[in-house]
């Protein structure tokens, strides 16, 4: 998703001066070419990410379009006062932009784990939050953030994620994709857990059940329609995050169907449950120890359906 | 002997300012009595870089507050908005009588600085120590795409001890943003203390120079001093500029001046009367 994302922006920024990308320091290699090309397009502001958000308020506020860029925590929860205050009062036209959300940056620790950002961006007035599930999502959220107007949060995997769609699909901001058809059970994910959720969702279609399969790209605004048709067309409901089930995906799809009147017979959040991860490890082991591989979101279903058989 | 000459050049300019100067602490104090606001002691120690910056420093332009060629002004310490709404409405931003909706419910006019439905106002503040993070990020568009105008932020010496602040004072300087320039309302009283007891920020001008900006002292009272100072700029070439302003909290009110209680009381009855008749030249 990184690479999908600095390729496309630097291919849109040759053609468009007012997008300017700026960075707290980090994104070692992946920007020499960005900075070679368009040095008067790119900042890199130090290790200063409450100045950056504020500058980056303060260039869209003069005409740009301006992506922040910085791994993990760092570029949300350090600067979200200016985030609320100069980005989203002002409805300035910038972009946040983390890589590494949810465990990508496993190994390096809690203070790495991005996975309470989804609830806090959906929290901000005005923002629109979108976390796309493999690089050809990336690249179309890009392209369709150039022409938004608004404050953004795009939340970004890592480096070298699977490409889940085979051909570009249709792709429309707040306009969730279907990826499976399905009747039986729907599985709604969100970023970067697509590529598991698809594998999942393959595995349940093996044991005789029809899933689902929805790329929530955009959590804010949902795509309550996707939802609800989800809600009345299969049983069951499952929302699939690499975050807290506080609040992202999960919570934003239970408070629209609690509100909704439209219930599935089940419904469940596969996600973190808001604690700290108390082991070390990778990414793909964090994942597989908190249920979060094709094999723990197969089990979370199974067990959702036995109870209910029961 | 700048201040002199600038004083010979254009004494109908001072005598302006004067005026306009005395009118919007006049305003500043009648609608922190009518908000039973506080922060008039803010608002009072300003009077004068609003008056000198709106009379004769600043481009722009009531009648299109957003013409695209204007200088940008930011008030980073929002609190002080009644001076501020005060000299926006005396030169002609919106109708004087807007004044007396301040805090009101309804109002546009909220308690610190808010842009919505406001001529004039850049960017909303209330939260210190984002003001010239975003004016940085003006300045450095400004810069680099060649356009003339400048942006101008006007801090508090309390929001000084935001980490925020000191970033972009660092970034600034290595991007040679001469187009920015900072004016520090130094009154030297901050929410619960002098500034010396909270967090003593002297030598304040050399924590400035050190950091690379070009950086000028003046009494923040002294229309002359002030206007002098204010169309000096840049003060060098490839820097950004930095006014401290010494100045008074509660200037013009004999019995607010300098004290800390002014950062909150609001002035009523008695109290509220002699400030008047202070302003009224009647003391």
């Amino acid at each position: 998703m990184r690479s999908a994302f600095i390729d496309t922006l630097l291919e849109l920024a040759r053609k468009d001066p007012r997008i300017v990308l700026i960075t707290g320091d980090l994104g070692f290699g992946v920007f020499n070419l960005f900075m070679a090309e368009l040095p008067s397009q790119f900042v890199n502001v130090g290790v200063a990410e409450q100045n950056m958000t504020g500058m980056a308020a303060g260039m869209a506020l003069s005409g740009k379009i301006v992506f922040t860029y910085s791994i993990a925590n760092f570029p949300v929860i350090r600067p979200l006062e200016q985030i609320r205050n100069d980005v989203c009062y002002h409805k300035a036209n910038v972009r946040i932009v983390p890589v590494g959300g949810g465990m990508a940056y496993g190994s390096l620790g809690p203070s790495h784990h991005a996975t309470e950002d989804i609830a806090l961006m959906r929290a901000m007035p005005n923002m629109l939050v979108v976390a796309p599930g493999d690089p050809a999502e990336t690249r179309l959220a890009v392209r369709a953030l150039i022409d938004y107007q608004g404050p953004a949060y795009l939340r970004l995997g890592r480096a070298g994620e699977p490409a889940v769609h085979k051909c570009e699909p249709t792709f429309e901001l707040g306009k969730a994709i279907i990826v499976r058809p399905g009747s039986d059970v729907t599985l709604i994910s969100t970023g970067g857990m697509l590529y598991d959720t698809v594998q999942a969702a393959d595995v349940l279609g093996e044991l005789g059940i029809e899933t689902r399969v929805i790329s929530m790209h955009t959590v804010k605004p949902l795509d309550e329609e996707a939802v609800l048709a989800a809600a009345r067309e299969t049983q069951a409901v499952f929302t699939v995050e690499e975050h807290s089930i506080i609040g992202g995906l999960g919570g934003a799809v239970a408070e629209l169907l609690l509100e909704s009147h439209v219930r599935p017979a089940i419904f469940k959040r596969i996600g973190l449950s808001g604690g700290f991860s108390s082991v070390v490890g990778t990414q793909e082991f964090l994942r597989a120890r908190y249920g979060l591989d094709s094999k723990g979101i197969v089990s979370s279903v199974l067990e959702e359906l036995n109870k209910k058989s029961c | 002997m700048i201040v002199h000459q600038a004083v010979n050049r254009d004494s109908h300019q001072i005598v302006h300012l004067r005026q306009l100067a005395a009118k919007v602490r006049r305003h500043s104090v009648e609608m922190t009595h009518n908000a039973k606001a506080s922060h008039v002691g803010s608002s009072l120690s300003m009077v004068e870089l609003l008056a000198v910056l709106y009379g004769c420093v600043l481009r722009v332009n009531p009648t299109q507050p957003d013409w695209p060629e204007r200088d940008r002004f930011i008030l980073s310490k929002g609190h002080g908005c009644a001076a501020y709404y005060a000299v926006l409405a005396e030169t002609g931003f919106f109708p004087l009588d807007w004044l007396a909706t301040f805090y009101q419910d309804g109002s546009k006019l909220a308690g610190h600085a808010t842009h919505t439905h406001v001529p004039g106002i850049e960017i909303s503040t209330g939260s210190l120590g984002h003001g010239l993070s975003v004016a940085t990020g003006m300045a450095l568009t400004g810069k680099r795409d060649g356009l003339s105008w400048r942006v101008f932020c006007l801090l508090s010496d309390g929001e000084c001890d935001e980490g925020s602040t000191w970033e972009p004072i660092l970034f600034a300087p290595q991007h040679k943003l001469d187009n920015l320039i900072a004016i520090v309302d130094y009154n030297k009283i901050q929410s619960l203390g002098t500034v010396k007891e909270v967090i003593d920020l002297d030598p304040f001008a050399d924590k400035w120079r050190a950091f690379g900006w070009a950086v000028r002292e003046v009494d923040g009272h002294n229309l002359a001093e002030i206007e002098a100072v204010l169309t000096s700029l840049p003060f060098e070439p490839g820097r950004p500029s930095c006014v401290i302003a010494h100045t008074i909290k509660g200037k013009g009110v004999s019995f607010m001046e300098d004290r800390l209680l002014w950062h909150y009381r609001t002035p009523q009855g008695e109290e509220y009367a002699a400030a008047l008749t202070e302003l009224d030249g009647g003391a």
